[in-house]
């Protein structure tokens, strides 16, 4: 199998408290930890998995600035046999479609059978894969937990839904699967790793080169106007203390609750 | 027009929302099976009786919705699927997982929207001139009443010719485990924020000294540190303790959503900007490495 796996790079949420600058045009960008996305992650660890039962390349593709190659790279020390960067001022500003549109031009420049997205990325959308499908005009399937051969043209896979429950769904290819977290255990990449592939070839394209001239601002029918922190009610009661005291207090609170047996 | 695809009960949810946004504008709920759902919409479009598989309702849809209109779905495993790929096949906007709406000017929607894990919101407008597929966050708006006589409009015979690429199979139950958090007082959750699997013995030391049972989120089950009927969430289980302890973990809604009863619940993070401190009664900022050997301490201490 070709498999086109995409991948953004993301301010770690797990180790930022991400806040919004003071004119609200942008999160604070200084001292952000940036990582792969993780569903990403998990998309690779999944394609790699697949080449290695059933051979095939795996490629990513990231949209961004210079920064994402890091991310690219990282995810070739991880097993994709070659990777991409996508990176233009022109497709900043991009809506969810215009994203797709572009990732759409990647994918034609082979012959994939197969293209892998996270289930959602830093915005909470899980919009591109969906949208990617309908451009390609491939069936799609989210949040896909579970990927076997069922025949050559048919993938027999299962979709999480509420309670984790799972639906079976046979699904012809090419297609278009968002991949949810928890599917595999993506592999470890260390140090060595990622030098290793330090002095591959990483080909860099812009729009000129995609031929997308409707992505960015300009095309988008969704734009994000400001970034704000609601004024939300009165939240928790915070309290206030030494470690010592801190736990005195929760204890307090939990004896009175009859939590503690 | 704008129409609703009924796939729950977030159906009524999404009347409210169709209100708010368009007072007094016609709307049609569409759906496989929502006969029953007259009382709160102008008109009611069967599709029949089927699986409702998105890569078949979508090629459906888009031969009947009027282009133009307005779609509401959830913002669930169902409207993830369906959704991204008929805002494109329609030629609509698409504004996933909405939590609020500021009104609309000219063929500009305004939106509220969460991002980085609802740990900032943000204001989005939207070019609705050529229709929208709007994706809500359950929850957000109240149910409707029922104010309405609605038509029953069959649309079954849409379906015939239609050749899915992608077929249902079968639906597999998420396995039962040896605990059962759901029947649990008191629970003491552990998220991401514990760090490594070393470090899970201290909560577990906590619970054992509490006599509570452990529950956890999603990244804890997806390391494999716990087992899935511990997590919590909206594709866990969902709880109803009287008291339950967040400790290392975000507040993400795809959590929040499995805790009903709205119990005390006390939450414990190191970013005192966490969301879980909004949807908490009782709020500690602190690393759990250095406070709950204190605190499990002291819980013994107190027995
Ligand atoms: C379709 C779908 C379904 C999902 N279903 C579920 C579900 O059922 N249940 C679920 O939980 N999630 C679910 N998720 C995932 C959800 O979106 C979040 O990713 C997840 O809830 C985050 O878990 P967390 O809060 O443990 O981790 P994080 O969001 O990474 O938060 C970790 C927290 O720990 C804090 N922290 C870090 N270090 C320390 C320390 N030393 N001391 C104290 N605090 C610390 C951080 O400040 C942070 O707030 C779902 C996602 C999708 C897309
Ligand atoms: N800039 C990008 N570059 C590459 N892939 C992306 C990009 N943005 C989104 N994606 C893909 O689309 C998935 C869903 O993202 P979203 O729709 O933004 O939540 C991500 O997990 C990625 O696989």
């Amino acid at each position: 199998m070709e498999i086109l796996v995409c991948v953004k790079r993301v301010p770690d949420s797990a180790e930022n408290e991400i806040s919004v600058s003071s004119d609200g045009r942008d999160i604070k960008r200084e001292d952000l930890v940036y990582s792969v996305n993780e569903w990403d992650n998990y998309a690779v660890e999944e394609a790699i998995q697949i080449v290695e039962r059933e051979g095939g390349n795996v490629t990513v593709v990231s949209i961004g600035d210079a920064g994402a190659e890091e991310i690219v790279r990282r995810e070739m020390a991880m097993g994709a046999n070659q990777g991409v960067l996508i990176t233009d001022p022109a497709f900043e500003g991009s809506d969810g479609l215009g994203t797709a549109k572009v990732l759409k031009a990647a994918a034609n420049r082979a012959k994939y059978d197969l293209i892998l997205t996270g289930a959602q990325a830093d915005d909470g959308a899980g919009q591109v894969g969906g949208m990617l499908a309908a451009l390609l005009d491939w069936p799609y399937a989210s949040l896909v937990n579970r990927i076997e051969r069922k025949d050559d043209a048919t993938l027999r896979i299962g979709r999480e839904i509420e309670g984790g429950n799972q639906e079976i769904n046979d699904i012809d290819t090419p297609c278009v699967l968002s991949i949810q977290t928890g599917i595999n255990e993506p592999r470890y990449v260390g140090i060595r790793g990622i030098r290793k592939v330090a002095s591959l070839e990483v080909p860099v394209l812009d729009s000129a080169a995609l031929g997308v001239n409707d992505a960015g601002a300009a095309a988008a029918k969704v734009r994000r106007v400001d970034y704000f922190v609601p004024e939300l009610g009165a939240g928790a009661e915070m309290l206030e203390g030494s470690t010592e005291e801190l736990a005195d207090k929760v204890v307090g609170l939990l004896k009175a609750k009859g939590a503690i047996k | 027009m704008i129409f609703i695809y009924a796939s729950d009960d977030t159906a009524l949810e999404l009347a409210t929302a169709a209100e708010t946004l368009f007072p007094g504008e016609k709307r049609i709920a569409i759906g496989t099976k929502c006969n029953e759902l007259l009382a709160y919409f102008d008109e009611v479009w069967s599709l029949g009786e089927f699986y409702p598989n998105a890569e078949l309702l979508r090629p459906l849809l888009t031969a009947i919705v009027p282009s133009g209109s307005i779609v509401l779905l959830p913002h669930n495993t169902f409207g993830l699927d369906l959704g991204p790929g008929l805002s494109v096949k329609l030629g609509a906007a698409y504004v996933p997982d909405v939590v609020g709406f500021d009104g609309i000017e000219g063929a500009t929607l305004k939106a509220v929207r969460q991002e980085y894990a609802g740990q900032v919101s943000a204001h989005v407008h939207c070019d609705i001139s050529r229709g929208a597929v709007i994706t809500i966050r359950s929850g957000i708006f109240r149910a409707a009443e029922p104010s309405k006589t609605g038509q029953l409009i069959d649309h079954s015979a849409a379906v015939a010719g239609i050749t899915p690429r992608r077929r249902f199979v079968e639906l597999i139950q998420a396995e039962s485990g040896d605990v059962d958090i759901t029947k649990e007082e008191v629970l003491v959750s552990v998220g991401r924020g514990i760090g490594d699997k070393e470090n899970l013995a201290l909560v577990e030391e906590l619970s054992e000294a509490m006599g509570a049972a452990l529950a956890c989120s999603r990244p804890i089950v997806d390391a494999k540190w716990l087992d899935k009927p511990r997590q919590v969430g909206t594709s866990g289980q969902t709880v109803k303790p009287k008291v339950y302890l967040a400790l290392g973990i975000s507040g993400s809604f795809q959590h929040l959503g499995g805790i009903k009863g709205n119990p005390f619940l006390l939450a414990v993070n190191k970013n005192p900007k966490a969301p879980i401190f909004q949807a908490a009664s009782v709020g500690v900022v602190a690393d759990l490495v250095e406070f709950l050997p204190v605190l499990t301490e002291k819980v013994r201490a107190a027995k």
